[in-house]
C-alpha cells in the first residue's frame, strides 16, 4: 500500500498539474495497470477521496465551502443564486406530526441564463405539502372513466412508448404580481415574476396514451389526480388533453425533480401551473368537472367596477403574453453610464413569441428587441436590446406580442379588462397579471420597480 | 341462408378483432385495469353525486368527529380558522368560508374524503365523512341538525351560493368561445377578432 501510495504521489509530482477528476482517474489507471476501465460509482468516489487526501495532507485542506462531487456535480461556491420564498408557517400540534413547513419558492429570474431554468431553480408551490417520496418501480398511472378500455401503466410501460422532448414554461396564476411585494420599489424580477420557469420536458404525448384507452366522444373533461398526501385533483378540458399535453418523466436531461412531480408530471403547456399536475397517478374521463377544492380556491373576484357583483370567476386556463426585463432590473445597480445590453424573457400561454419591443423612455417610443432562438411555442424566449445608458434617470420596459396577435397590456390596459383602475391593481391581486413591468433607472444607477 | 348468415357474422367478428388489434399500436404496453384496481384508486365525486359511496351520517354524529379531527386547526365552531387553516363557515362573499360559499355540497365531501385531516388523510370512513359534512352544513345553516346525509340527499342539497360562480353552468366552463377568449379573461380578448386582425 505504501509503495502504491508513493507511486501515485510520484506520478502526481511528475505528472503535470492535472486537477480534479482527470488526476483522480489517471491515478486509478496507473495503480490498476489495466488501462482505463469504466469506474463503478464507489471506486470513482474512493479514488476522489484518496486524491483529496493526498492533495491536502499536511495542508489546511480545501477552502471552506469548496465542494467537489465526481458522482453528481455541484456548482462553484462563488455561485450563490437560489430560490426564495416559502411562507415559513409551521404546523403546530402536540404530537409533533405537524412540524412541517409551508413550501413554495420563486425562481431567481435575474440570474437565469438563456431561456432554460436550471431544474434546482425551477419555481414550485406545493401549497403546504412536502413532495411525496415515490419509488418509480411502485408508481402506477390509472386511466379510466368514459373510456373503451381502462388501463394501468407502470413507468416502464410509458418509457417504452415513443417519446418526445419539448421546451415549455410553467407559470403560476399569481405570477407578475402588481400588488403586495410585487409593488415594492425594491422588488427584483424574482419577486415580481419568479413564479415562471422553463424546462425541457421529456415524455410521451398524452394523446398517444389516450388513443390506447379510447376516450369516448361524450367525455368533456379529464380529471388529473396527484399522488401527494392530499390527492390534489384538477380538471382539464378534453380539448386541451387531446391537443398538446404530455406525460413527462424527464426534465432538462434528467429525471423530473421530486418537487416538480417525480416520477411523472402532466404538462399542460401554456395553462396555469395547477393544470400541470405533479406526481400523476390517475386520469379519469368524465362529462362533468369535479369542482375540486383548488378549483374553488384559485378564483378571481373584483370589488370595483362592473364586475363587482359578488361573484367569482373560476377556471381560467391560458396565461397571457408576458415579458420582463431581467437586466438591468429591480434590485440591481449600474455602476457607470455606458453600454449595457437590456435582456429579459418573454412568454405566452397561447403561442410562440412573435415580437418584443423595448422602451427606454418610459413608454414614449418603442424599438424591436432581438429574439434569441430557439423561439418555440409556450416557452420562455430570451430577448436582447443594445442600450447605452446616458446616466440620466429613465424608465425601461418590455412589451411582448405572441403569434396569435395578443399584445402585452400596460397596467391600465389590464385594468380595463376588469373595469378597474391601475391603482386598484397596485393594491389588489387579480391573477394572470401580465402587465408591462417598468423598471426605473435612477441617476445613481440603482434600478427600482415602478409598476 | 342460415349458413351464409353465420359465415357473415364470423367474418364480421374476425374483422372487428383485427381492427381492435390494429388500434393497439403499442403491444403489451400497459394492461387492462380490473374493477378492483379502479375501485382501490378512484376517489372522484362529481357534483351530480356520482362517485359517492354508500353510507350516511348526521350533524349530531359529526360534532364529536369534528372536535377530534378538525377543530385543532379550523377552530371549535368552524368559524374561527387559524394561522394554518381557513375558517370553514363564513358567508357567501368568498371570505374563505368554503362551506357557505361553495356551490356544491359534494365538493365538501370530496375534499374531506381525499385530503383531510391533514397528515392523516383518508382515515375517515364514508359514514364519518358524511357525518362531518352534515355537521358543517348544519353549522353553516344549510341543513337541519337531524338531516341525514347520504349519496342521494347530499347531492340534492341546495347551496346558498350556487349562482355565485361565473360561468354558472358547468357545461359552459370548458367552452372557451362562450368564455370570451382563449385567455380565459372576462370579458377578455376575442380569439376570432385576434385571428381576423392578423
Amino acid at each position: 500500500m505504501g509503495a502504491k501510495k508513493s507511486d501515485r504521489r510520484q506520478f502526481l509530482k511528475n505528472g503535470a498539474a492535472l486537477a480534479g477528476i482527470a488526476a483522480g482517474v489517471a491515478a486509478v489507471r496507473s495503480a490498476g495497470a489495466q488501462g482505463l476501465v469504466p469506474q463503478t460509482r464507489q471506486s470513482l468516489k474512493n479514488a476522489i477521496d484518496q486524491e483529496t487526501k493526498d492533495t491536502y495532507e499536511g495542508t489546511p485542506g480545501p477552502a471552506p465551502g469548496q465542494a467537489f462531487d465526481a458522482i453528481y456535480g455541484v456548482r462553484s461556491r462563488y455561485e450563490t443564486s437560489g430560490r426564495i420564498g416559502g411562507v415559513g408557517a409551521f404546523h403546530h400540534g402536540a404530537n409533533g406530526k405537524f412540524n412541517r413547513p409551508f413550501l413554495g419558492a420563486m425562481t431567481p429570474l435575474q440570474d437565469v441564463m438563456g431561456h432554460i431554468t436550471p431544474s434546482p431553480l425551477h419555481y414550485y408551490d406545493s401549497h403546504g405539502y412536502l413532495p411525496p417520496d415515490i419509488d418509480p418501480k411502485e408508481h402506477r398511472l390509472l386511466l379510466h372513466g368514459m373510456v373503451d378500455r381502462s388501463m394501468i401503466f407502470t413507468m416502464d410501460d410509458l418509457k417504452r412508448m415513443p417519446s418526445v422532448t419539448r421546451t415549455h414554461f410553467i407559470e403560476c396564476n399569481a405570477n407578475g404580481a402588481t400588488a403586495g411585494h410585487g409593488a415594492d420599489a425594491e422588488a427584483t424580477p424574482q419577486i415580481t415574476h419568479g413564479l415562471t420557469s422553463c424546462s425541457i420536458w421529456t415524455g410521451v404525448v398524452l394523446s398517444r396514451v389516450l388513443e390506447m384507452v379510447g376516450v369516448q366522444k361524450s367525455a368533456t373533461w379529464m380529471l388529473a389526480e396527484s399522488a401527494e398526501g392530499t390527492r390534489f385533483s384538477k380538471g382539464i378540458p378534453m380539448e386541451k388533453a387531446m391537443d398538446d399535453c404530455m406525460l413527462a418523466w424527464g426534465q432538462n436531461g434528467e429525471a423530473v425533480r421530486p418537487e416538480q412531480g417525480y416520477p411523472l408530471r402532466l404538462i399542460s403547456p401554456g395553462y396555469e401551473g395547477i393544470y400541470n399536475v405533479k406526481w400523476l397517478r390517475r386520469l379519469e374521463f368524465t362529462d362533468s368537472p369535479e369542482i375540486a377544492q383548488r378549483e374553488l380556491y384559485y378564483i378571481t373576484t373584483v370589488d370595483e367596477g362592473k364586475f363587482a357583483d359578488h361573484k367569482a370567476r373560476w377556471f381560467r386556463f391560458e396565461v397571457g403574453t408576458n415579458s420582463v426585463i431581467t437586466r438591468p432590473a429591480g434590485g440591481q445597480k449600474l455602476d457607470t453610464p455606458g453600454y449595457c445590453e437590456i435582456t429579459g424573457l418573454a412568454w405566452s400561454g397561447a403561442a410562440a413569441i412573435r415580437r418584443v419591443e423595448i422602451s427606454t423612455d418610459g413608454g414614449k417610443t418603442w424599438k424591436d428587441a432581438e429574439l434569441q432562438g430557439p423561439v418555440v411555442p409556450k416557452a420562455h424566449t430570451r430577448f436582447g436590446f443594445p442600450w447605452t445608458w446616458d446616466g440620466k434617470e429613465t424608465v425601461i420596459m418590455s412589451r411582448s406580442t405572441d403569434e396569435k396577435g395578443q399584445v402585452q397590456p400596460t397596467l391600465a390596459e389590464l385594468g380595463k379588462v376588469w373595469d378597474v383602475s391601475a391603482d386598484y391593481l397596485r393594491t389588489h391581486g387579480l391573477g394572470h397579471a401580465n402587465a408591462i413591468r417598468p423598471w426605473k433607472v435612477s441617476a445613481n444607477g440603482s434600478v427600482y420597480n415602478a409598476i | 341462408m342460415r349458413f351464409n348468415n353465420s359465415l357473415v357474422l364470423v367474418v364480421v367478428l374476425a374483422s372487428c378483432a383485427a381492427a381492435s388489434a390494429q388500434t393497439n399500436k403499442y403491444a403489451n404496453v400497459g394492461k387492462t385495469a380490473t374493477p378492483e384496481e379502479i375501485k382501490a384508486m378512484d376517489l372522484t365525486v362529481l357534483p351530480s353525486g356520482k362517485g359517492l359511496p354508500p353510507g350516511q351520517g348526521s350533524a349530531k354524529q359529526g360534532a364529536s368527529l369534528y372536535a377530534a379531527h378538525c377543530a385543532m386547526c379550523h377552530g371549535t365552531t368552524g368559524k374561527e380558522g387559524g394561522p394554518l387553516a381557513p375558517k370553514l363557515i363564513g358567508d357567501t362573499t368568498f371570505e374563505r368560508g368554503p362551506v357557505t360559499s361553495w356551490p356544491f355540497a359534494t365538493s365538501i365531501w370530496d375534499y374531506i374524503n381525499r385530503a383531510m385531516p391533514r397528515y392523516d388523510e383518508r382515515v375517515l370512513k364514508p359514514d364519518q365523512v358524511y357525518a362531518v359534512t352534515a355537521f358543517l352544513l348544519y353549522r353553516g345553516g344549510i341543513v337541519k341538525e337531524d338531516d341525514v346525509m347520504d349519496a342521494k340527499s347530499l347531492a340534492e342539497v341546495q347551496m346558498p351560493n350556487r349562482n355565485g360562480w361565473v360561468p354558472a353552468a358547468l357545461e359552459d366552463i370548458p367552452n372557451l368561445k362562450k368564455r370570451a377568449g382563449h385567455n380565459g379573461q372576462y370579458p377578455g380578448p376575442d380569439p376570432d377578432a385576434a385571428a381576423k386582425s392578423k
